[in-house]
């Protein structure tokens, strides 16, 4: 650990004596599984590649856990404030004395919290892929992907630079990329994978521009810098930034807009949501890890990471809070006609990030104002919890039936009894439905909306009813609605097992995450200040959701418990609206028709016969050219004795004039 | 008018360049060694006028022209050995036919 | 008078289209330029060249004109051209000359004449003091040996190949 303080340019800041060595290992564990199975999976270690990638991130969740006890409860606190602290940092490229890309690691409350997340339930998903990925060709890699993507998202939340966060966040856009396409010989899978990884890309762009222009205003790329400079009224950066304007808006409110873009791509808000569903063609445990509880997050971590310099432009908050209610909204009413269950837990993600986002655009800053901002964190970590086992729910239920459509499932409470319970205590929570972990968070995310924007609270309130009746109708469909899944009853009634003990345990533990999550005191650990927040708990206030939650849910058993036509009468009464959901909004196909006719034909062709004709042109003329000239020049050559001797004489007579008239 | 050094250099001048029109233009390869000839004589004619005329205390100019009289001959033997080895293998003199040594 | 027999004589050799007609011109210039050798006075150079070139090379013309048949034939007319061309760099070369030498003047050496005569060459030439010439006496006749020697190997007969 001494020489860890003797390394040169490795500046090593209060703290750094006993956690800098775990902190490091926390993301490079998962690193090293994917070297190493990377590398020599295939050959190798085919068989206990899956043991070897899980081992590691046991020992990664470990030291995360420990990493957050210490921070919570025994260092982290300064006179009652949560401290951001820097325990290594390295510089690595310099443009300026004040500018530099550093590399380092930043514990502050949502970073330390972010570890728990990502290590826990990525171990979740190792466990669980042992057992539901056994058997699979490419199993080696499988892991090694599943390590990098833990690398990146762990090296994400703990950047303390903001071009490293955009390093990370290229490196986990990479690694989905990897595992949405995982099933390479797929062509829809290899369609998703790619619409993905462009859609989110394109985001990025926003998200890179946004940096430059934060980090030109504020003159650094330092997180605690960046929001010490941008935030305090009286600093020269901020009042530059606020004075100076574009389009009649500050460039403080660009930058930040522009970074949300990156944060909306990412998280799969409205208009960019659109490759979020098609990815649910990779493996259903990445699905668990990646779209639901850990990068489609990254987006709301980002702006609560720059939360402060957020909180000192209010048209950017509003920009967040619509445009996370109206992913919320939208994607909702969409979940209500999908038939896929991936695809329903999708949009469902899909919704719940937008609560997150507008639950942070509503909150003020500092003190009771900042309720928003400890609301959408909390909302993280149970979302985490209750959708990754939603997810694995789902994967048990297609492992045993072998498809995703709800058509072919039905009255699987009796083969899945374990799957059964712990998918309905998920739906429980994520309905908010007390005690479960979704009610605390919600109720809290309401409390924010409420205060502070009437419109937002209503059109939330609404889709908080509207989850609820899909979860339920996704579950009723599953587990009640016929009395035997009609792939068994054509196989004869020959059943097999629900899954591994691999596959059950993770279940397990996030249902009793899921359970009694709800009762930490979050606001004494995450708060937009660092202070202590006291979560206040109005009975009165929460009648509304639990009692709009509730007809949701009776109105789905109603129409699924048991087989009817009920819901196809209501679907054709709703005609057109309906065949508009069913279609998630014909999104796609306007995406679709933007980027073929408008981008392909009017700046794609034209820009490719450029190329051809002209610059390659220019290439081939000067070849010919030089081709030309020389066939003429060949023609010296002929050959012929006497006009040889013509030039001979033409040259020295030339060559005597030069000498006696002009070059005296 | 006297004859003088002028009138033999205007002679040798003028021999010279008709033996270079004529090498440029002549086909025959015998003929066009004849040209030659005319060059080298114009040459020797040049040298004793200057000899006589601009120093007539040395014989240097003499005997320059004795050594390219002998050069010249041994010259046109190598010359006429040349021309008889490629009229066997082309059949012909012309100077035309004899470019195989080109690009 | 040999002036013009010499230079017309080198005009015709080099325009005419036959080729023994040439050859004569030829001859005829080359006699031209003895006897303007002798009305210079330099009685050996003249002899020398009567008997090399008039006696020798251009009977050596004479031989290989017959050797490669072409005596009866008539030469091809040039392309018109060619002659126009050479004609013309010939001309300005000739210009050019005659423009530099009337430019020019020559000073004449006031030093005592020396009498060309056979003794005074036959010394000079074969003399190894200051101004003697045997050194390049000996380079010529080890050149014209090799120029025999290279004439046979040339023109020499390839060999059959051997059955």
């Amino acid at each position: 650990m001494n020489d860890f303080l003797q390394i040169p340019m490795l500046q090593v800041l209060p703290f750094g004596k006993d956690i800098g060595w775990a902190l490091l290992l926390i993301p490079l564990l998962p690193l090293a599984g994917f070297l190493l199975l990377g590398l020599f999976g295939r050959k190798h270690i085919k068989n206990s590649s899956g043991i070897i990638g899980t081992s590691l991130l046991l020992v990664s969740t470990v030291l995360s856990l420990y990493t957050a006890y210490g921070y919570f409860f025994e260092y982290g606190k300064v006179n009652g404030v949560y401290q951001k602290l820097i325990p290594l940092q390295y510089t690595w490229l310099q443009f300026s004395p004040g500018l530099s890309i550093d590399m380092g690691i930043i514990l502050d409350p949502i970073s330390v919290m972010m570890l728990v997340v990502v290590s826990f339930i990525s171990l979740m998903v190792h466990i669980y892929s042992l057992a539901y990925m056994k058997g699979e060709d490419r199993f080696p890699t499988y892991y090694a992907f599943l390590g990098l993507f833990t690398f990146s998202m762990l090296g994400l939340v703990m950047a303390s630079n903001i071009f490293q966060m955009y390093i990370f966040w290229e490196l986990v856009g990479i690694s989905s990329f990897l595992l949405i396409g995982y099933y390479y010989d797929r062509p829809s899978a290899v369609a998703a994978c790619k619409k993905a990884f462009i859609v989110t890309r394109f985001a990025d762009l926003g998200f890179l521009i946004g940096i430059l222009i934060l980090s030109f205003y504020a003159g650094t790329l330092d997180f605690n810098t960046l929001i010490q400079r941008l935030t305090s009224s009286s600093a020269p950066e901020f009042q530059t930034a606020v004075a100076s304007s574009f389009l009649g808006v500050s460039a403080l409110t660009w930058a930040l807009v522009l970074v949300f873009i990156g944060g909306a791509g990412k998280s799969a808000m409205f208009p960019l949501h659109v490759w979020l569903p098609d990815a649910m063609e990779g493996p259903t445990p990445v699905s668990a890890l990646i779209h639901a509880a850990t990068m489609v997050v990254a987006g709301v971590f980002l702006v609560a990471r720059l939360f402060p310099v957020f909180s000192m432009s209010p048209p950017a908050l509003q920009v967040v809070s619509y445009v996370g209610v109206i992913s919320a909204l939208f994607a909702a009413v969409i979940a209500c006609t999908q038939t896929d269950i991936k695809r329903v837990l999708a949009y469902s993600t899909i919704s719940q990030i937008g609560f997150m986002m507008f639950s942070l655009g509503v909150s003020g800053s500092g003190g009771e104002n900042g309720l928003g901002f400890t609301a959408s964190m909390f909302h993280l970590f149970t979302h985490a919890m209750f959708k990754a086992l939603l997810f694995l729910g789902a994967g048990a239920v297609i492992h045993f039936i072998h498809s995703n459509e709800m058509k072919d499932m039905g009255g699987l409470r009796k083969y899945l009894p374990i799957t059964h319970i712990t998918f309905l205590i998920a739906c429980l929570a994520i309905s908010g439905v007390p005690p479960f972990a979704g009610f605390f968070s919600k109720e809290e995310i309401l409390l924010a909306a409420y205060h502070h924007n009437a419109i937002i609270y209503w059109i939330a309130l609404i889709t908080s009813g509207l989850t609820a009746f899909y979860m339920f109708r996704l579950y009723f469909s599953i587990f009640w609605n016929k009395e035997a899944p009609s792939p068994l009853e054509r196989a004869g009634g020959e059943v097999h097992g629900e899954g591994g003990f691999a596959m059950m345990m993770p279940l397990v533990l996030l249902a009793v995450g899921a359970a009694v999550a709800g009762f930490i005191p979050f606001g004494n650990f995450v708060s937009s200040d660092g202070k202590l927040l006291e979560s206040a708990f109005h009975l009165q206030f929460s009648i509304a959701p639990v009692a709009l939650g509730l007809a949701g849910i009776f109105a789905a058993m109603w129409l699924y418990k048991k087989q009817n036509n009920k819901p196809d009468a209501i679907a054709a009464s709703l005609n057109g609206f309906y065949k508009a959901a069913y279609h998630k909004f014909y999104m796609d196909e306007l995406y679709l028709f933007i980027t073929k006719k408008i981008l392909f034909n009017l700046i794609g062709r034209p820009a490719a016969w450029f190329d051809k004709n002209v610059v390659d042109g220019m290439v081939n003329m000067t070849g010919n050219t030089t081709q030309a000239i020389s066939e003429k020049i060949k023609g010296f050559q002929s050959g012929k004795v006497q006009q040889y001797a013509i030039y001979f004489l033409a040259g020295v007579i030339g060559l005597a004039v030069l000498f006696i008239y002009i070059w005296k | 008018m006297e004859p003088g050094l002028y009138h033999l250099l205007f002679i040798s001048a003028a021999l010279f360049f008709i033996g270079v029109y004529g090498f440029f233009t002549r086909r025959n390869l015998i003929t066009m060694l004849m040209s030659v000839e005319l060059v080298l004589n114009s040459v020797n004619l040049n040298f004793i006028a200057f000899n006589k005329y601009l120093w007539p205390n040395k014989l240097d100019g003499l005997f320059f022209s004795i050594f390219v009289i002998a050069i010249a001959a041994a010259e046109a033997a190598v010359a006429i050995a040349i021309i008889i080895n490629l009229y066997r293998s082309h059949h012909s003199i012309d100077v035309e036919n004899a470019e195989e040594m080109k690009f | 008078m040999l002036a013009a027999l010499t230079l017309v004589s080198g005009a015709l050799a080099v325009t005419t289209r036959q080729i023994f007609r040439a050859a004569i011109f030829l001859l005829f210039s080359l006699i031209g330029i003895a006897g303007l050798y002798f009305w210079m006075q330099y009685e050996f150079i003249a002899a020398v060249q009567i008997v090399v070139y008039v006696g020798g090379i251009t009977v050596l013309i004479i031989f290989s004109i017959f050797l490669t048949q072409q005596a009866g034939e008539l030469l091809p007319k040039e392309k018109i051209g060619r002659q126009v061309f050479s004609a013309l760099a010939a001309f300005c070369g000739f210009a050019l000359t005659m423009l530099q030498l009337y430019q020019h003047s020559f000073k004449q050496t006031t030093d005592q004449p020396i009498a060309p005569s056979v003794s005074n060459i036959g010394n000079q030439m074969l003399g190894v003091e200051d101004n003697g010439f045997a050194l390049p006496f000996e380079v010529v006749s080890i050149l014209l040996l090799a120029a025999m020697i290279g004439c046979i190997v040339i023109a020499l007969r390839s060999k059959p190949a051997t059955a």
